[in-house]
């Protein structure tokens, strides 16, 4: 079946030891299954001499010998399967423990009630970012999460690259993913957060690397001027309204309690993965975030009709 | 300090003598009325209140899922907010988990533990009263949270820092909190009688290696609950602090650590699963060889790994924990030990299979339930030596996959033999057989339905689907399997429906069950249905596991005596035995019916109330009642002194 939540189908080295050991699991799981039904039916309708009732109707209770075989051969079987299905779990945590060889891109990511802060670290100063909800890496290669807690507990889940890494506030955790493919895996928040715990949702796209660089160097960049009096329009309102919460960058919009907005309409989704990002949804949202994301840090604002309509329009010129 | 003993002859009295039966029925009857009601310690009455409120509580968290599969059924619903599948989820996970889960068993264990053990009442029937009221009140307690305005909703795991006040400012969490430690109260004092009872109150001749699993099963789980529970009850007393005086055990900005929470009630948890599990094991241990007409194989090895299971269920909490960032280390020893806690399963699985294989068969209703338990078991365990993978485990916890597991667990190995058990005893408790052809519809709807409903969520698990989320999109592959989940919840309830239809019904129509319907092996069924107030007329004498069924194994040991012994009648009394060889060793004298427990229990709620909404005033007056209801309790009464030795007649000659 497709999901793209599917964890037995897997496209990188830090789930795919882990897949194996589920399908290896799952067919021992249900090999047992089947015998234990088959011994049970068997056990209660094998053919048997009808007893005789006593003279009060009563069936005589007595005991045939040859029961505790059941239990010698039984538990020695099954201990043999336990110990052999331990050894491949412990060598398949060595297995993933580190990847193959050091990680040469790091990025922070602090998870927040309901959405995800990416910062992509580097030592060139001019390519410190930060974005949200969307991760892209370059595909083939390991990259390092340092995982931050901004608020309570979550967990950080790309299933097709990698099991689940908590994000507790207060300790530094870190996991690692790799695509071996390009593509768009999706991720969500493992870990019981609150009212919007469902809509937590990010991706991560692996591209190959030279279009990585690429998107690094314009996620980069400032945001630039606006191109006409519409923009303008959007762009004023987006700063009265918005920046308190919300960063452009090469704007005076400063604030850092929502997500980076500076190249928001680069990315695929709105909203930590709710809704696709386009100019319907883009209003719907701006307009009454509540009734689509109930409980969410982002206020219904019920902007005037022309304000709404420049300050998406803004939101849709931050390529 | 054998001086201040004095020993007493014992004449031996015949079953048959009416004269024993009423001058005990005096001694020991409650009056009917308000006032019995209220002040009651019969170990019986209190047994069926405990069942009678676990499965009202039961129904309730029933309902709970109910209102969430039908929020599930497809994507994008929206017949309740988040905030209220927050707080629906949340409640039923506490109520199943601990207002029916353990307390069901509680009401199995303290009606049956003075019949199968051949004594007159529980260790301290006072205390036995006690419990069963706070159990009720704490219950309440947290419930009342609705009547507050929200309900918890942090899960009955309740993390921090979601359950700070910071994120969560609302009072739910205090009830949670406080109800819990009140819960707390009332498991302790239920184990430590339930230990006691075990090891002093057991007939003249009943070894420990006699002793009917149940027991074992519940012994085993007090015994972890006394360690176990105090783990919890400290942990959401620091968190009440934290959220009430600023404290900071779990809060990292002050020192705390968010991760001290999850151990802590790790530690509590784990073993917990196993307290609610071990005595329904216990049940079918029992049960399931008296419809196969033949001992239970393996008693030994089974009743060893019940105590195994436990020892090692206190090793294995951090499997709760796989994704929190431990170090590699700790990772392998506690998926190793989860995995290696199988084992003690694994011998009780073939000793069920082998007692059916080489018994006879009866396919009564009973029987169904025991028997399908087997299978229910079986599927649960093996989807949590899967979990036990620490890294599979990264991708399968916090999905449907768990909770697929822990409801085959919860369900298949504590609802299918409770209502097994129930099938079984209710002849017992009422005197009356429950109708076997509704029993059926009742079996193959709950059977199928369970199924239908959980099996699926495997899958919607291995596909992705978080836990605890409150609705989810279309397209992703979960729709079909939640909407046949949905449907296999309400066939499940049709089913629940009909088994509480058939008690109502039997009740009122049901046949007479005599003593002993099933034929069947323990002394609870040389009785009469309903066992009278004293249980038994005279102190029976064990001579064997199997004392009712010596007839037909007489290798298994004869010599029980039943119908004569020791009648114990100068006041309430029951006799003590030595711990491990069951020898006659003293006379209990037994305690009458008496408001302390009630008025202990309301004292005690409104500590935890008074606490809750900061009334100093309500807290110190009530804890000052506690005291002294505490005193009154436990003033010295001379007619309770614990100093009548035992000397049977026959080599007492001063």
């Amino acid at each position: 079946m497709d999901s793209p939540f599917n964890y037995l189908q897997t496209f990188g080295p830090a789930a795919e030891p882990l897949a194996k050991l589920g399908w290896g699991l799952i067919a021992i799981s249900l090999l047992v299954t089947v015998i234990i039904a088959v011994l049970l039916l068997m056990a209660i309708f094998k053919r048997r001499q009808t007893a005789r009732p006593d003279a009060q109707g009563r069936i005589p209770a007595s005991r045939e010998p040859g029961g505790m075989r059941w239990i010698y051969i039984g538990v020695g079987i099954s201990t043999v399967v336990l110990f052999a299905s331990a050894a491949w779990t412990v060598s398949t945590i060595a297995d993933v423990a580190p990847p193959a060889h050091a990680p040469r891109l790091t990025i922070d990511v602090t998870a927040r009630q309901w959405w995800w802060e990416v910062k992509y670290q580097s030592d060139e100063p001019a390519l410190v970012f930060t974005t949200a909800n969307e991760i892209h890496i370059p595909a083939g290669e390991p990259v390092r999460i340092n995982l931050a807690g901004g608020d309570v507990i979550h967990s950080f889940w790309v299933p097709q690259l990698a099991g689940k890494m908590d994000v507790i506030p207060g300790q530094n955790n870190s996991t690692w993913v790799q695509a071996d493919k390009t593509g768009d895996y999706f991720g969500q928040c493992g870990e019981y957060c609150g009212a919007q715990h469902a809509h937590m949702e990010f991706h991560v796209i692996a591209q190959t690397p030279e279009e990585f660089v690429a998107w690094r160097r314009q996620q980069a960049a400032p945001a630039g001027a606006p191109q006409d009096q519409a923009l303008q329009q959007g762009q004023e309102v987006f700063l009265t309204r918005c920046s308190v919460c919300h960063k452009v960058r090469g704007t005076l919009a400063g604030g850092n309690l929502g997500p980076d907005l500076t190249h928001v309409a680069s990315r695929g989704t709105i909203a930590a993965g709710l809704l696709v990002n386009n100019t319907a949804n883009d209003s719907a949202w701006v307009n009454d975030a509540q009734a689509l994301k109930p409980g969410s840090g982002m206020p219904s604002l019920h902007l005037p009709p022309q304000d709404l309509t420049d300050v998406v329009n803004y939101l849709g010129s931050l390529k | 300090m054998a001086d201040t003993h004095f020993y007493r002859t014992l004449a031996i009295s015949e079953v048959s003598d009416p004269d024993n039966a009423e001058h005990l029925q005096k001694l020991w009857e409650t009056p009917s009325g308000l006032h019995g009601w209220l002040t009651t310690v019969d170990h019986k009455t209190i047994g069926i209140r405990y069942l009678v409120t676990s499965f009202a509580f039961l129904l309730l968290g029933g309902l709970e899922a109910l209102a969430m599969r039908v929020q599930l059924a497809h994507a994008d619903q929206h017949v309740l907010t988040p905030e209220q599948y927050n707080q629906v989820f949340t409640m039923h996970g506490i109520t199943m988990i601990f207002l029916y889960a353990l307390p069901v068993l509680s009401g199995f264990s303290n009606y049956l533990w003075p019949l199968l053990l051949g004594s007159r009442d529980m260790a301290f029937p006072r205390l036995n009263a006690f419990s069963y009221w706070v159990y009720l009140f704490s219950g309440l307690f947290i419930y009342a949270s609705f009547l507050a305005g929200n309900g918890p909703d942090s899960g009955w795991f309740n993390y921090v820092p979601y359950t700070s006040r910071d994120y969560n400012p609302g009072s739910g969490i205090d009830f949670y909190a406080l109800g819990m430690i009140l819960f707390g109260i009332s498991t302790t004092v239920g184990s430590i009688n339930f230990i006691v009872t075990a090891f002093r109150t057991r007939a003249p001749g009943m070894s420990l290696n006699r002793l009917p699993i149940i027991i074992w099963g519940t012994l085993t789980a007090s015994v972890g609950n006394l360690f176990a529970v105090p783990a919890v009850s400290l942990a959401f007393l620091m968190l009440w602090m934290d959220r009430q005086f600023a404290t900071h055990f779990f809060d990292q900005s002050g020192g705390g650590s968010p991760l001290l929470w999850q151990h802590l009630f790790w530690m509590f948890g784990h073993p917990w699963v196993y307290a609610i599990v071990l005595p329904a094991m216990g049940i079918v241990s029992d049960g399931l060889p008296v419809f196969c007409r033949r001992p239970l194989v393996g008693y030994t090895p089974v009743a060893l790994s019940t105590v195994a299971t436990m020892f090692i269920g206190f090793g294995v909490w951090v499997h709760h924990m796989f994704a929190t960032g431990l170090p590699t280390l700790s990772l392998s020893f506690f998926g190793v030990a989860s995995i290696v806690i199988t084992i003690p399963s694994a011998v009780a699985v073939f000793a069920w299979i082998a007692t059916i294989w080489l018994g006879r068969p009866v396919f009564t209703v009973a029987f169904l339930f025991f028997a399908s338990f087997v299978l229910l078991f079986v599927i649960g365990g093996v989807s949590g030596f899967m979990t036990a993978a620490v890294p599979f485990d990264w991708q399968l916890t916090d999905t449907y996959f768990v909770v697929a597991h822990l409801h085959y667990v919860l369900l298949g190995i504590n609802v299918f033999p409770v209502i097994g058990g129930i099938y079984f005893w209710f002849p017992k408790m009422t005197g009356k057989l429950m109708d076997e052809r509704l029993g059926r519809w009742n079996f193959w709807l709950t059977f199928i339905g369970f199924n239908l409903a959980f099996f699926p969520m495997h899958i919607t698990g291995l596909l992705g689907m978080p836990r605890r989320i409150y609705t989810y999109p279309s397209g992703y592959g979960w729709d079909t399997l939640n909407f046949v989940t949905t449907i296999g919840a309400f066939l499940f309830a049709l089913g629940v429906l009909l088994f509480v239809l058939n008690i109502v019904l039997s009740l009122r129509h049901g046949k007479q069950a005599g003593p002993n319907p099933w034929d069947a092996s323990s002394l609870e069924w040389a009785v009469s249905s309903p066992p009278p107030p004293y249980n038994f007329t005279v102190v029976p004498k064990v001579a064997s596991r199997y004392p009712l069924w010596e007839s037909y194994l007489p290798e298994e040991g004869s010599g029980s005596v039943i119908d004569q012994g020791p009648l114990l009648a100068q006041g309430r009394e029951t006799l003590g035995t030595t711990a491990l060889d069951g020898e006659p060793d003293i006379i209990f004298k037994m305690p009458s019916d008496s408001f302390a427990p009630l008025i202990m229990s309301l004292l005690l709620t409104a500590l935890c109330y008074g606490a809750l909404i900061h009334s100093g005033w309500l807290s110190a007056l009530s804890l000052l009642g506690v005291l002294a209801c505490l005193a009154a309790w436990l003033w010295p009464q001379p007619e309770l002194a614990q100093s009548v030795k035992y000397q049977a007649k026959d080599v007492h000659d001063d």
